[in-house]
């Protein structure tokens, strides 16, 4: 630092302009730094890095845009002066700009400048630095993605300005985010065994999937500190594992959970008569659409109700879908008893006129269904993020369990489905109206279905093939479950639900799904009549 | 002697449907290629292969009709067998492209070559050769389908409960063809076919001859059919369908009868699924899907199930419809299909033959009272068919 160019500087330090600074930030005076500058000018590269880590050191919020502008080859030096400015191209000169304050400077011509050259390196070096230095913002979110991008280079340098922000830090979520970013930066420095160990245990103590990441390479290292990390990346990988396993049984469960929703109208409508009705995806998708239409509705008449359009759309998908089930009982259904085979048949044409009609009637293409903010958004749990929607619809699925099981078990009309599912000729003998209470059971079938395209509405697409999507799962559901008990299937429905989602990480999703299938083809040979199967003649009409 | 063996095998209706089928073996392609094209009895090159695609179906209604209408297994998976044996001749068919393709492998399929595979997985070995694809495409369905017989029939998985798995089986098969990795081309299946025992795949004399050979097979089909239910095992079989635990108690192993005819049903529908493939020239996962099982059990409805001809008949028809309708209203074939599903199974539970049959019975009927004669005579279609009742 020679003499004359400091005394340049302070000439040409006119009209001052007062940096307001950032609270939180220490500002230096403009004598301490404006050396620091100019050494950025250095002869060579080594040079200037070093004049980074000393313009970082001093934690003025200036030094980052100088620095931005450096790693963007605007910062020039004088040839004259050896002066060092912000210039921009201005005809045959350059518009100079002190980087310092900021005031403007007599336009250089461009041969008297020369660009400060930066490499590859320089650039990464800036950008560490520039990380490092937003650590004093005054933005909350600013420091945490510092924090965070300090956690990414580790860059040892950052250490004393790690210290210094986690000394003013306030929030204590980011305060614990940058000491994991100092000890991840720590275990990449040259500091001593037991610092470095203290470090391993400050890491693993934070997000798992990065402490690997930081440990790993630490691994293989020799001595104590390489010990402690392999006995750190043990218990992560068991603490992970644990928390795997919990995301794949809250995953099977919340697809079980659509499952049992999607199967357990057809499961009813299969006890009792004894039909499998291929048209009951298609209940699903129109209760999906019944709750477009409210949704709809909503949107053009009463905006500010958009938050209950579910629960306005569900007795609206219930009566919708149970009232098109009731019609194709009496309409149809009735003329086929005792013809279980042919019912099948039929019902799989109605649900050809039904999809065709919703699509003649809505278009092919999907229709966007809204979630209500209370679906939206998710949440962590131990190591593992979960959404609200995945949350809701499991609670949801069980509630509507629990209902089918009450009005099974303590109204009139469970008793007589029950009583038919039991046996339909006794049940006629002893004075219930089964053709009614067949009516009523596919109506109410139907209209869980209903239900269910509420639900499946906010998870899936909704168009004319969504009931398709389900109706093999459904089926596979029902005749794994067995018939004429609910348990049966909600234990299928849950247990197809974790075992999809346990073979999905080995196998994949589909050759998950195609094992599956298989496992209940298997499973069907050794119980024709699946988990939780009626006992007595009744059954083998 | 010769036709006496023959007609104590097949009754009046199948020996009529033989012959037709044999004659339009014969004068179909003789038509397409000897009459000029302005001769009014010229059939053109599309619709021979429209047709004789259409004969394929009818070969696969006809191996359904064996299982479903005859003993009671309503199998919504016979698409899977057709595809099965579609994929074994589309093999042959693929092998037979050699270095023709666009990447010019000699030995490796164009698919295979996209993605970087080096050799030939083991499965595809012998492909190139006519014989053993033939051979495969009876035995790759049979095999499926004795597995799955095997286990199904003898743990008594009937009725729904079996529909419903013959659906997961080929809803699995779906699946699992749609993936790259088994190395049958993916979702874009088997195609762009070359040739097929040396001769031009998309030449009209090649087409005429499929054309020939289909007829000829399902000629086939139906005697063998007319062979099975008019033996001895064919009356047991009916038995099962009708009371399936009352054969049992007699005596009779069931699930062997049951097992037998529907490996021959599978492999019939193996041979229909690999003379279908040249004539559309393509064969990919979709033929898997489990709707197009279930419409092959309509084809069976429509033309009458329990009868050997009938499924022919729906299996045309049917197919028909659809290539009217869904060139000239495509928005409507699903309504009328879905209708054709309710009204067969409503009000023509025994499909267009039983309705031909039940107006005869009704004209003699008429006839036998006007004389004010001896008592009316019994309806000699439903002889040796006794209603069928709920499979159940």
């Amino acid at each position: 630092m020679r003499l004359n160019r400091l005394l340049s500087v302070f000439i040409l330090m006119l009209g001052f302009c007062c940096h307001i600074a950032q609270s939180n930030a220490q500002t230096v005076d403009d004598a301490t730094l404006r050396p620091l500058v100019q050494a950025l000018a250095g002869d060579n590269f080594e040079n200037t890095t070093k004049a980074i880590s000393d313009l970082v050191k001093t934690g003025d919020p200036r030094v980052s845009k100088i620095l931005d502008a450096l790693s963007a080859g605007d910062l020039y030096v004088a040839k004259a002066d050896k002066t060092v400015f912000l210039g921009k191209r201005d005809g045959s000169d350059y518009a100079a700009t002190d980087p310092l304050t900021g005031t403007k400077l007599d336009p250089v011509p461009r041969s008297s400048a020369e660009k400060i050259k930066v490499n590859n390196r320089l650039r990464r070096d800036i950008a560490a630095a520039i990380g490092g230095l937003t650590l004093m913002s005054d933005n909350i979110a600013e420091r945490r993605s510092a924090a965070e991008a300090i956690l990414k280079t580790r860059d040892p340098e950052s250490i004393p300005l790690l210290d210094q922000a986690i000394a003013a830090e306030k929030d204590a979520g980011v305060k614990v985010l940058m000491q994991q970013a100092k000890a991840a930066a720590v275990l990449n420095s040259d500091a001593a065994d037991d610092v470095k160990i203290a470090a391993i245990t400050e890491v693993s103590a934070g997000n798992s999937r990065d402490a690997l990441g930081l440990l790993t390479p630490l691994e293989n290292v020799q001595g104590p500190v390489g010990e402690a990390a392999k006995a750190a990346i043990d218990s992560i990988n068991t603490k992970l594992a644990f928390w795997n396993a919990i995301q794949n049984v809250v995953y099977g469960l919340s697809l079980g959970s659509v499952l049992l929703l999607a199967a357990i109208g057809l499961a009813i409508t299969f006890g009792v008569m004894g039909v499998i009705n291929m048209a009951h995806g298609e209940m699903v998708m129109i209760g999906a659409y019944t709750t477009f239409v409210v949704q709809q509705i909503i949107r053009t008449s009463a905006p500010g109700l958009f938050d209950y359009s579910l629960l306005i759309a569900l007795p609206a998908a219930f009566l919708v879908s149970g009232g098109i089930g009731v019609v194709i009982e009496r309409g149809i259904i009735r003329f086929l008893y005792g013809r279980p085979l042919e019912t099948l048949l039929a019902t799989w044409g109605i649900s050809l006129v039904l999809q065709q009609a919703i699509r003649s009637w809505f278009g092919a293409s999907n229709v966007q269904v809204g979630n209500p903010s209370w679906m939206a958004g998710s949440f962590d749990l131990g190591l593992i993020t979960l959404t609200w929607s995945r949350l809701w619809i499991i609670v949801f699925a069980l509630s509507v369990f629990a209902i089918l099981q009450l009005v099974l078990k303590k109204t009139m009309l469970g008793l007589r489905m029950r009583a038919v599912t039991q046996n339909r000729r006794m049940a006629s003998s002893m004075g219930i109206r089964t053709p009614w209470v067949d009516a009523l059971t596919f109506g109410l079938g139907s209209g869980i279905a209903g239900i269910a395209g509420v639900a499946l509405s906010q998870i899936d697409n909704v168009s004319p093939n969504l009931g398709q999507g389900y109706i093999i799962d459904s089926f596979m559901v029902v005749v794994f479950g067995g018939v004429g008990n609910l348990w049966g299937t909600l234990v299928g429905a849950m247990s197809l639900g974790i075992a999809n989602k346990f073979l999905e990480p080995f196998a994949g999703a589909v050759l998950g799904k195609i094992v599956v299938l298989v496992l209940i083809i298997l499973f069907i040979q050794k119980r024709p009549r699946g988990l939780f199967a009626l006992k007595g003649r009744a059954i083998e009409a | 002697m010769i036709t006496q063996w023959f007609f104590t095998h097949v009754d009046r209706r199948g020996g009529i449907a033989i012959a037709l089928l044999v004659a339009i073996a014969f004068l179909v392609p003789l038509s397409n290629l000897l009459l000029p094209e302005t001769s009014p009895l010229h059939i053109p090159t599309y619709l021979v292969s429209l047709i004789g695609k259409y004969l394929t179906y009818a070969l696969l209604a006809v191996a359904l009709d064996l299982v479903w209408g005859f003993c009671g297994i309503l199998s919504l998976g016979h698409g899977a067998f057709f595809a099965l044996g579609g994929y074994a001749m589309g093999m042959y068919l693929m092998r037979q492209i050699g270095p023709r393709g666009v990447y010019a492998d000699p030995v490796l399929p164009d698919f295979m070559v996209f993605l970087n595979w080096k050799e030939l997985p083991w499965f595809w070995h012998g492909f190139d050769n006519f014989w053993f694809a033939a051979l495969m495409v009876v035995l790759v369905p049979g095999a499926l389908a004795f597995g799955f017989g095997w286990l199904a029939f003898r743990s008594r998985v009937t009725g729904v409960y079996l529909s419903i798995i013959t659906q997961a089986l080929t809803y699995a098969l779906l699946l699992a063809f749609f993936r790259n990795d088994m190395g049958f081309g993916g979702n874009n299946g088997l195609t762009d076919f070359k040739d097929i025992l040396g001769f031009n795949i998309q030449a009209g004399t090649t087409r005429s001859m499929l054309f020939a050979a289909t007829a000829l097979f399902l000629a086939l089909a139906v005697f063998v059919s007319s062979f099975i239910i008019r033996s001895k095992l064919g009356k047991v079989l009916v038995g099962v369908r009708d009371a399936e635990s009352r054969m049992r108690f007699l005596g009779y192993r069931v699930d062997r009868y049951k097992l037998f005819v529907w490996t021959i049903s599978a492999m019939m529908a193996g041979i229909a699924g690999a003379l279908y493939v040249p004539q559309v020239g393509i064969i990919n996962p979709s033929e898997f899907e489990p709707a197009n099982s279930i419409e092959a059990v309509i084809w069976v409805a429509v033309g009458g199930r329990g009868t050997i001809i009938g499924p022919i008949i729906g299996a045309v028809l049917v197919n028909f419809g659809k290539t009217y309708f869904t060139a000239a209203f495509p928005e409507i074939w699903l309504f009328a299909l879905g209708a054709l599903f309710i009204i067969v199974t409503l009000f023509l539970p025994k499909g267009i033959l039983g309705l031909y049959g039940s107006w005869r019975t009704k004209l003699a009927d008429r006839a036998a009272r006007k004389k004010d004669s001896a008592p009316p005579p019994v309806a000699a279609e439903n002889v040796h068919l006794p209603e069928p009742q709920a499979a159940e």
